[in-house]
């Protein structure tokens, strides 16, 4: 694929901007992202090229504006639900129902 | 995550930690993953991966004629001998620095990354702009990062993919004839084994 993501070689990115003592994780969820990719790496859910594939299938504007670690929950959701262990709509609703709980 | 609505505003996930605790809420019950085992692995990031490891594996090729030899031949192997292997360092090429040869890493589709001897890589690597910036305008970048390669030094940027990652040897100081091996590891920084950097002089 030649999507977004192969940007090797365009212009226009604009500088290298570079944190000074930048911490593991900007978030704690950021580090939960990623142990529970290693797990589900771990349990056989993916392999390398299909935990890549819905990273490069991001819509474009999502790709460039989200995290690193966003684009893993975005695959790591998507492979889920491919492999039959969650459906969308259970994620939708148990997000909804944590975002009601933090907002009350 | 599907996205049907295009707007702007709702490009990126609301509330996204909610939404990873979201999924791992429901990847515990369904017990495909075990949350103490996401402990455990955080932890081990934390405290066990890093560059330090690399820096390890750097300064025995620089104090082992016959290290430095294997590393470059086989950097898988040589590497793992110290104990640096496993997921996202499985296959490792080892590349020399010389007076006249410097190399630089980078991963244009993504952010593949040598995890077992530099641990997870900096938000720059994995950003955009040095993607896409460094396999054309390589001298400009590194100029960035503080580091003016003279124009009789040829530049080699190597793209790392999901299977093969890159460790560079950097240059050793000079003044160091005299440190040990355990001496001369402290001295090599992270970005000095991607060559964004380069290896402290023992005055610092």
């Amino acid at each position: 694929m030649n999507g977004i993501h192969d940007v090797g070689g365009k212009h226009g990115f604009g500088p290298v901007l570079v944190e000074q003592n930048e911490p593991y994780f900007h978030e704690e969820w950021e580090g939960r992202m990623l142990s529970m990719m290693i797990a589900c790496f771990a349990a056989g859910i993916y392999n390398v090229d299909q935990f890549r594939h819905p990273i490069e299938k991001m819509d474009p504007r999502h790709y460039l504006m989200s995290s690193y670690y966003e684009k893993w929950l975005c695959t790591v959701e998507q492979n889920c639900i491919d492999a039959g262990i969650v459906t969308r709509e259970e994620v939708d609703a148990r997000h909804a129902q944590l975002m009601k709980g933090k907002a009350a | 995550m599907k996205h049907d609505n295009h707007s702007h505003a709702n490009v990126l996930i609301p509330e996204v930690g909610l939404r990873v605790k979201a999924l791992e809420s429901l990847l515990a019950e369904k017990k495909a993953i075990d949350p103490a085992a996401l402990d455990l692995i955080i932890e081990t990031f934390e405290t066990q991966m890093g560059p330090k490891n690399g820096a390890k594996v750097v300064a025995k090729a620089w104090t082992d004629p016959k290290y430095r030899k294997w590393l470059l031949e086989d950097g898988t192997a040589a590497i793992k001998s110290l104990g640096y292997i496993g997921i996202q360092g499985e296959n490792m090429v080892a590349l020399e620095n010389t007076p006249s040869v410097h190399n630089v890493v980078v991963c244009t589709l993504c952010s593949c990354y040598p995890w077992p001897t530099l641990g997870l890589p900096p938000v720059w690597f994995k950003s955009a702009p040095y993607r896409a910036r460094v396999v054309i305008e390589p001298r400009s970048v590194l100029k960035e990062f503080g580091l003016d390669v003279a124009d009789d030094v040829e530049v080699r940027v190597w793209d790392s993919t999901a299977e093969l990652r890159y460790l560079v040897i950097p240059v050793r100081p000079a003044g160091t004839e005299n440190l040990n091996e355990q001496e001369l590891a402290a001295l090599v920084t992270r970005d000095s084994m991607i060559r964004t950097g380069v290896a402290q002089s023992p005055s610092h």
